[in-house]
């Protein structure tokens, strides 16, 4: 049975469709990313399944039960929320019993497991200290602790890692994976960020102006992008249409094709056979570091991005390659026709 | 030139806060607390009986004078109409600030603060004349009381020693019913900015965590609304300590201590007394504002 399943889900907020028909359902503990721009959705969808806020039409079920019009308190997820809404006025041990002190859960047995979640999330020893006395990362942590406590069946996260600096995000996305693992809770993760969504997820939903363009595991969405909005925002993608797509191919189709892919090759050499092949010039070459972005303008016209790893070359190398001529291949497997 | 003028003043950050700051600083120290210095001054002097005169010599017999059970009772009675005028404030203003802040929309909301607030814009002298034919013997009330059929209700209550009188008018709860009506709007506005303050996350929070909405209420948007409270408190109790224009038009012959201090200075001519006097309310304000404090009154303001 699905932990989630959404059944036509439209939420309108006067005339915008915020959610619009969106359909999906998410397995039974697995890490699921809805992932998208600002105003795609992606949101709305996950406050709909906390239940702050209610569906137009259409039907959410929690394994199998329908909680499109249930209230927050009566459904079985838990939020960890992007601003983290730690308790100000209580102390990170309170914050974290909250759940279970509002379910009149005994005190001692209260005490015993809000220890036990200080230290899944290694804060053992600040029980006593207040929100404000702990840095982004701990609250972080705290946030976490006070949703997991629940045990609840499905855990939402709400752009969660967006307010820490790179360094720590990084860091909190293995975290976060591991304990997802150890504790075996369903976890629905929203964000922006595509790097993040590839890192963590098993799954992916991509968001745009509320309908759902793909879901997949990370490679799929990569390396098979259904359209060009999907391989735009995944990543960075050469969309190719028209003219110079029917030159390439001999086909009328539009394709898209990741940098990464295209061999940047000498003009003497000859492409495999399963290999499509464009003439061009280097028109700029961007050094940075651990690879190299060129961008080739075709002979008949249009642009592609090429990026090369500097494995062997340096900066000094690769400059030189500015206004050479190039012949552009890459395997015929590698390009995703978009529909439409 | 103006460049000349900005940049002097921006490589001068000290001279720009002496400036900006000197001027209202030097106003509060010279006129307030020099008044303030002046009134401990006076309340250490006595007035001699006979002549009348006031002898400007250090003594505590003013003071002494204080003690005396009939002004204690002043300070008494004055400090309960505050604590009660306080309460009774709190608690008609707390839903409607609950419902100001949370419920009602950009609009409405705009609408009740302007209806919260018209009453400060007429003259409170006016407000209090208001009330008195409002509560007088033949006023409004009275007759709509007797319209209802209640009139020997209110009899009964006003027949009660210590709230009654021969009318509202004349009796300490017609009093405590204008300092609650005029107090009012200083006990919303602080409660519904505070709760304007409690994020909305947090009770999305609660409830997400299981809390139904009472429980909601009471673990957190109480206490983080409290320190509102207690801010909108300090005004209510220390603005009802001090008058003495409500007991003056309303009330019976029973003194409260503004009423006194204005007695003692005026047609009794006894400086130093309505000195000492005043010393009482600003000696009970500073306890309840350490307390205040406490409560982190400070932190809502």
């Amino acid at each position: 049975m699905p932990a989630i399943k959404f059944e036509n889900v439209s939420r309108h907020f006067g005339d915008v469709k915020a959610v619009d028909q969106a359909g999906l359902e998410i397995r039974d503990g697995e890490f699921f990313s809805m992932l998208g721009p600002s105003g795609s959705g992606k949101t709305t969808c996950l406050r709909m399944i906390a239940g702050f806020d209610r569906p137009t039409s259409g039907h959410i079920y929690l394994y199998g039960k329908d909680v499109s019009s249930l209230p927050p308190y009566e459904r079985d997820v838990n939020t960890v929320f992007q601003d983290y809404a730690l308790f100000p006025h209580m102390t990170v041990a309170d914050n974290i019993g909250y759940g279970l002190m509002v379910k009149k859960v005994a005190k001692p047995e209260r005490g015993k497991r809000v220890d036990e979640m200080l230290e899944l999330v290694q804060l053992s020893g600040f029980g006593g200290r207040k929100p404000s006395q702990l840095s982004g990362g701990q609250r972080q942590r705290v946030a976490l602790a006070r949703a997991l406590i629940n045990h609840p069946k499905v855990l939402l996260l709400d752009e969660p890692l967006g307010a820490l600096d790179l360094k720590l995000r990084q860091q909190m996305q293995v975290e976060l994976k591991m304990i997802q693992k150890r504790v075996g809770i369903t976890f629905i993760f929203v964000t922006h960020d595509q790097e993040e969504a590839l890192t963590m997820s098993d799954r992916i939903a991509l968001f745009n102006n509320g309908k759902i363009e793909q879901i997949g595991s990370p490679a799929e969405i990569y390396e098979h992008p259904k359209s060009a909005f999907v391989a735009g925002f995944v990543g960075t993608s050469n969309l190719v249409s028209g003219d110079v797509a029917k030159r390439i191919t001999g086909l009328d189709v539009t394709f898209s094709v990741r940098p990464e892919k295209i061999h940047l090759g000498s003009v003497n050499e000859k492409p495999p056979a399963e290999d499509y092949s464009s003439d061009g010039t280097i028109r700029d070459v961007v050094y940075l570091g651990l690879y190299t972005r060129y961008l080739v303008e075709l002979d008949g016209g249009g642009d592609l991005v090429v990026v090369e790893q500097n494995l062997k070359s340096t900066s000094m190398d690769v400059l030189k390659n500015k206004g050479q001529r190039t012949r552009l291949h890459w395997n015929k497997e590698h390009i995703s026709k978009m529909a439409g | 030139m103006l460049q000349k003028i900005s940049s002097y003043f921006y490589l001068r950050p000290k001279l720009v806060l002496w400036l900006t700051l000197g001027p209202p600083l030097a106003y509060m120290i010279i006129v307030y607390l020099g008044s303030l210095f002046n009134l401990l001054i006076n309340s250490f002097y006595h007035l001699e009986p006979f002549s009348g005169l006031i002898v400007r010599e250090f003594t505590l017999d003013t003071y002494a004078r204080i003690l005396e059970p009939a002004n204690l009772e002043i300070f008494a009675r004055t400090t309960v109409m505050a604590i009660t005028v306080t309460i009774v404030d709190a608690l008609i203003a707390f839903p409607l600030s609950y419902y100001i802040a949370r419920f009602a929309s950009p609009k409405l909301k705009t609408w009740l603060i302007i209806a919260v607030t018209l009453p400060l814009w007429s003259s409170y002298l006016v407000r209090v004349y208001a009330w008195k034919l409002i509560l007088a013997k033949e006023g409004i009330l009275s007759w709509f009381i007797n319209l209802l059929g209640l009139s020997g209700a209110l009899d009964a209550i006003l027949s009660i020693p210590a709230i009654g009188g021969s009318s509202l008018a004349l009796s300490p709860l017609g009093m405590f019913i204008v300092f609650a009506y005029i107090w009012l709007p200083y006990m919303i506005i602080p409660i519904q900015t505070a709760l304007e303050r409690v994020p909305h996350s947090l009770v999305e929070a609660a409830g997400d965590l299981g809390a139904k909405p009472l429980q909601t209420f009471r673990t957190v948007i109480f206490p983080l609304a409290f320190p509102g409270v207690v801010a909108g408190s300090i005004f209510t109790f220390s603005l009802t300590l001090g008058d003495f224009i409500i007991p003056l038009s309303l009330g019976n012959s029973k003194f409260f201590v503004g009423q006194a201090v204005y007695s003692y200075q005026g047609t009794a001519g006894d400086i130093p007394l309505a000195a000492a006097m005043t010393m009482g309310p600003v000696i009970i304000m500073v306890i309840y504002l350490l307390i205040a404090r406490r409560l982190g009154a400070f932190d809502a303001l």
